[in-house]
């Protein structure tokens, strides 16, 4: 039992950073923006966070460093390709490129060096239950809001008016510009969004899941956030579902390393990559009939006047 | 103060030629800002960067050697991109057709076999490069999966696998356990051009794929029909070119061509195999080819341009301790100018100031 609640407690520390990043980018996609530089926004994140926390000993500003961070990367995308109507996928390319420089740059002089991280929830009482009291009550604080965070998105798309001119956005841009809608503006602030997430979820690694910074630490999982967007068809119910599937394929490979099952450990560590595919081979498969992308997914916009 | 975007009448041709020098320039200004930042001495970083490695043999024949896999994956990948497929998998291409060739060499090793190791190696890198650029390109075109995910998930597992086989069965057994093969024999190496100098055999062969590729693409039916697909879905259509068929076709040569770019750098400069063969090639390749701008003599010279940037940073790093990630700062920097630039070509960049906007009662 001790093993069973010990994996769950590590499924939902590998998933978090996946969610937090696949959240911020669905937000992004539903605007009818494809930012293929989580990767890079997120490593920033990551060196960033780890910088801030290190510099003032406050797991918090940390986390707040790496938003920033995420989001200052994510307006030089917005610049690009909303500002000046730049290919989407070549611009987020860039943006990947020049992350994992910076990122090296910023966090160089913190390799080596280790900090204390973020605390778990601790409620007398309630925590110690046996297998399911750590897993509901003793969570670090990352944990919790990236749910709050992916259930906030969920109202917001489909339950609020900004949400719904969003999506419009996303699906026709053409007739919410025609409606009146500043659509370049509305999908700034989603890359912006995404942005942030991306760089909170890099921030995550060093502040509580490793507390220690290493160059390339993300090690594709922005890569991977993407590739669950299309897992979850665009839907935020299905991300969470999505998000700790792949925790869980990550996690159970490490085991099976530990458990000394006879397959090469580089085997086991290419799972995830090689789920990644086949769940994008299998999923765009069952979709031949219709996509369920947004309609205006990376589509250049230049308003007419 | 707002930034419109207008669109010009016709594409500028003269933009077109000069926006790649642009972007240098204004990637360099960016360099100077961000030298100054590090508290190094601009000028000098930039002389380390641009002028010292152009000044002595040795290095301008490490540029080249350098170039030679940039380029080579470069032609391939414009030849992707202009067919509108993104294949952004290089990388792993290169890693994949580096074990395949190097699978011979080990294999070989020892015996006396003939002068045919080496020919072997190149065509089955190229081979295993093609196949594994196929995957995706397959999976798109069967069952619609983003080859631009797919291409980039299969470099990790090109990494591992290498990590793997130099770990385990290939590994050299006087090699101190270190994570590397043996020393590949004479016949499994790729000749220098220059007796006791770096440039080998492999230049001339990336020459010769620019050549090859700026024939196809200006001289051919199906170099016409991958400029069309990408730059006219629409027109293809009612042409009847196969763009399913454009996919495959330009990501089997993208992937041969990184394969073989992964064996002549194992096979020469580095001379056995090893995690680390490289340096990001198979990412870079993707800023040489829109430097480029997709244009094989382009390529050509912006292969060489980022290949200085690679050599020069490196001597920066030895002379005034400049980070070796300032290079990949630099690359980043200029694809972004670079795209910026290439903006210019089909828009023009206009300053609007609301007030007068609303005097024109255009809101």
């Amino acid at each position: 039992m001790e093993l069973v609640e010990a994996i769950i407690l590590a499924v939902l520390a590998a998933s978090t950073p996946l969610l937090i990043a696949a959240t911020g980018e669905l937000v992004t996609e539903r605007s009818g923006v494809l930012n293929l530089g989580v990767e890079g926004m997120m490593i920033v994140g990551a060196a960033c966070g780890f910088a801030g926390a290190w510099l003032t000993g406050s797991i918090f500003i940390g986390a707040l460093f790496g938003i920033v961070a995420g989001t200052l990367m994510s307006l030089i995308f917005a610049l690009m390709a909303l500002g000046l109507a730049v290919n989407q996928v070549a611009t987020g390319l860039a943006l990947t490129i020049l992350g994992v420089g910076l990122s090296g740059l910023i966090g160089a002089g913190f390799v080596g060096e280790r900090i204390t991280p973020a605390v778990h929830l601790t409620i007398p009482g309630l925590t110690d239950i046996p297998l399911v009291g750590r897993v509901l009550f003793g969570e670090d604080p990352f944990v919790y809001f990236s749910l709050a965070l992916i259930v906030g998105i969920w109202w917001f798309l489909y339950r609020t008016r900004p949400g719904l001119i969003l999506r419009a956005c996303g699906d026709n841009h053409v007739s919410a510009h025609a409606l009146g809608y500043p659509v370049l503006r509305i999908r700034t602030l989603a890359v912006m969004f995404g942005g942030a997430c991306a760089g909170l979820a890099g921030a995550y690694l060093p502040l509580a899941y490793t507390p220690f910074f290493i160059p390339g630490m993300t090690a594709g999982r922005g890569w991977i956030a993407l590739a669950l967007v299309v897992f979850s068809s665009w839907r935020p119910g299905r991300l969470v579902v999505g998000a700790y599937l792949f925790g869980a394929v990550t996690i159970l490979q490490l085991h099976a390393q530990g458990w000394g099952v006879g397959i090469p450990s580089q085997f086991m560590s290419a799972l995830p990559y090689l789920a990644t595919v086949i769940v994008l081979v299998l999923l765009s498969r069952a979709r031949t009939g219709g996509s369920t992308a947004p309609a205006a997914l990376g589509t250049v916009f230049v308003p007419d006047r | 103060m707002q930034l419109v975007l207008e669109k010009r009448a016709e594409r500028s041709n003269t933009i077109a030629l000069i926006s790649p020098l642009i972007a240098i320039g204004l990637t360099i200004v960016t360099m100077v800002i961000l030298f100054a930042i590090l508290g190094k001495n601009p000028l000098l970083a930039l002389q380390a960067y641009f002028i010292a490695p152009l000044t002595d043999s040795y290095s301008l024949q490490e540029i080249a050697v350098k170039a030679t896999p940039l380029v080579m994956i470069a032609i391939g990948l414009s030849l992707c991109y202009l067919a509108n497929a993104w294949n952004i998998g290089a990388e792993g291409q290169f890693l994949i057709g580096a074990v395949a060739g190097s699978w011979i060499a080990v294999k070989t090793q020892g015996t006396d076999a003939g002068v045919w190791v080496l020919p072997l190696m190149l065509v089955l890198a190229a081979a295993a490069g093609a196949l594994y650029a196929l995957i995706p390109a397959i999976c798109k075109v069967k069952f619609g999966a983003s080859e631009i995910l797919t291409s980039l998930m299969l470099v990790y597992v090109a990494d591992l696998f290498l990590d793997y086989l130099v770990r385990g069965p290939w590994r050299d057994p006087h090699g101190f356990n270190f994570p590397t093969t043996a020393e590949f024999d004479p016949v499994a190496t790729v000749p220098l051009l220059i007796e006791g100098g770096r440039l080998h055999l492999g230049s001339i062969i990336a020459l010769l794929v620019v050549a090859a590729v700026a024939i196809l693409l200006g001289r051919t039916i199906k170099g016409f029909e991958i400029r069309v697909v990408g730059a006219a879905p629409r027109a293809a259509r009612f042409g009847g070119f196969n763009s399913n068929q454009l996919i495959i076709l330009t990501f089997a040569v993208s992937g041969a061509l990184a394969g073989l770019a992964g064996i002549i750098e194992v096979a020469g400069p580095v001379g056995h195999l090893q995690p680390g063969i490289s340096p990001g090639y198979g990412f870079t390749a993707i800023i040489v080819a829109f430097l480029g701008r997709l244009n094989p003599l382009g390529i050509l010279i912006a292969g060489l341009f980022l290949a200085l940037t690679f050599i020069g940073g490196e001597q920066a790093q030895i002379a005034m301790k400049i980070p070796l990630d300032v290079t990949k700062v630099f690359q980043g920097i200029l694809l972004f100018y670079v795209l910026a630039c290439d903006s210019l070509i089909l828009y023009r960049f206009k300053l609007v100031f609301p007030n007068r906007q609303v005097a024109r009662g255009t809101g």
